[in-house]
């Protein structure tokens, strides 16, 4: 090994691959036309090419591949949440990244330490009981455990003994983890990319022209497109696309704020949130430390940072883990989340007959990659909504069938 | 720091302050549908243009109006809603 190593590096012509093609001059028509370049675009048209046989894709992207929400999560995984129908989806959700390297051949870099919810309150722990039993009775790893393992689990932790932030326990849920957001939808480019699916950067949806319920041309910076079915997979902008096609959704955009520190040695070694400080943080590979809590308190539609923000998050991480106070911010960052009245996303069909909608992603995206992408492109290739996405309908909010998934972590959901 | 002004305390922290979402026309309990009252109560405002919010004054419990830029995050004004009443 060491030798072919060393012939690697001393060889002029070294075997370098690129993984995206080049994008190629716009078709006049596609079997399925995927907006939005990013980890559920690509993972949709990843299952498409592989498991249905579906490879006339083009995955429209305005700006990189990937650059939007997929560049600007906290790259959370976990399925602890609380309604049967959250839990099943996002539980395959977890499973699939354990699976992902390999489905993929592409290192994501899934590490899957474990995500440690501390309560501040009994009342909190109280909550925790009930999400925790939820899980377990849906299979989940998940458990309540008292304020001594948390220190086992996170031994540089304030538990504050005696103060009015006391860690009097926690959740646990050792499913929890975190993979390289970037990997992720590289490793999915590059498979529906070696099956003939089309990646089309900075092109961007202008309109949509519709006849009888069904779209016939999607309207792009770069020409016209006609399209068998039509999926928006937009992040923030989800809200705008699904408007320029006539179909209102029930989305207010909120911007959320997160921020790394200078890199450290590995010293925290499970994702930690507080409930109470709306706080959470992760160590990444490089050793930043990983800061985010909840999205900001009014809708906005601009990626500014504020000193508000931040300052609540230093606060948070300071407080929990005293020793970061001389530690210096690195970067920061903010991303457009398209929050829905029950925090829980928008999957499935919509008024027009062709358009599919995988919205409604707010501030949990990243973790759904692969499951939304498996289960959207089933419900493309058979033109009929997975049973899976079923509860996930638009129609649920006229109905009045929310899935309310609000609390499930620090931030505000 | 965001500076919010008050109509009744004048320019105030923005930490002061809670916003409580576009400001929706009550629809009639009587004559609205089942479709239309859920569309009231799960929609709201999310356009990139100037919006009307309700906004409290935490200390006060003082609620009002606000204009803004949900773009730029510019506040246009802050009135009362006698003020909102007043204008054409």
């Amino acid at each position: 090994m060491p030798l072919r190593l060393l012939k690697y590096a001393f060889s002029r012509d070294y075997p370098v691959t690129g993984d995206i093609p080049a994008t190629p001059d716009l078709k006049s028509s596609y079997d399925v036309v995927i907006i939005g370049g990013g980890g559920h675009g690509l993972a949709c048209a990843h299952y498409l090419s592989k498991y249905h046989g579906i490879t006339n894709v083009a995955v429209l992207e305005k700006g990189y591949l990937a650059g939007g929400n997929t560049a600007r999560n906290t790259t959370t995984i976990r399925s602890n949440y609380i309604t049967k129908e959250g839990i099943a989806f996002y539980k395959e959700g977890v499973q699939l990244y354990e699976e992902m390297s390999q489905e993929l051949d592409f290192n994501v870099m899934f590490s899957q330490r474990g995500q440690l919810t501390l309560a501040h309150t009994e009342a909190t722990l109280r909550s925790f009981h009930l999400r925790a039993e939820m899980g377990k009775h849906a299979g989940t790893n998940i458990e309540v455990v008292d304020a001594q393992t948390v220190k086992d689990l996170s031994p540089h932790l304030n538990m504050d003994e005696g103060g009015p932030l006391e860690i009097m326990g926690g959740l646990w849920h050792a499913d929890g983890g975190t993979a390289r957001h970037d990997a992720v939808a590289w490793g999915y480019a590059a498979q529906a990319a070696r099956r003939g699916v089309e990646i089309h950067q900075r092109t961007e949806v202008e309109s949509f022209e519709t006849d009888q319920g069904r779209i016939t041309k999607v309207r792009t910076n770069r020409g016209d497109i006609a399209a068998g079915q039509v999926m928006i997979a937009v992040g923030g902008m989800n809200y705008d696309m699904a408007m320029r096609a006539g179909v209102e959704l029930p989305i207010r955009c909120y911007p959320l704020q997160a921020m790394v520190t200078q890199p450290l040695k590995p010293w925290l070694h499970t994702l930690v949130s507080s409930v109470s400080l709306h706080t959470y943080l992760v160590q990444s590979s490089r050793g930043e430390i990983v800061i985010g809590g909840g999205s900001d308190p009014y809708q906005l539609y601009s990626t500014r940072s504020t000193l508000d923000m931040k300052e609540h998050l230093a606060e948070g991480a300071t407080h929990l883990f005293p020793f970061l106070q001389g530690v210096r911010l690195l970067r920061q960052w903010a991303g457009i989340t398209d929050m829905t009245p029950d925090y829980s996303p928008i999957m499935g069909a919509s008024p027009l007959k062709n358009l599919w909608l995988d919205c409604g992603w707010g501030t949990w995206g990243f973790k759904a990659t692969p499951v939304a992408g498996k289960y959207m492109a089933q419900t493309i290739a058979n033109e009929k909504v997975a049973p899976i996405l079923e509860p996930f309908t638009m129609e649920r909010f006229a109905r009045f069938e929310l899935l309310n998934e609000m609390g499930a972590t620090a931030a505000s959901h | 720091m965001k500076i919010l002004t008050c109509p009744m305390n004048g320019p105030r922290n923005i930490n002061e302050f809670q916003c409580f979402g576009p400001v929706k026309n009550d629809p009639d309990p009587a004559t609205t549908s089942d479709a239309d009252w859920a569309r009231h109560l799960f929609r709201a405002d999310n356009s990139r243009g100037v919006i009307t919010e309700w906004w409290r004054h935490v200390p006060s419990n003082y609620f009002f109006l606000a204009e803004r830029n949900a773009t730029t995050n510019e506040v246009i004004r802050t009135f009362t809603p006698q003020d909102a009443e007043a204008r054409p």
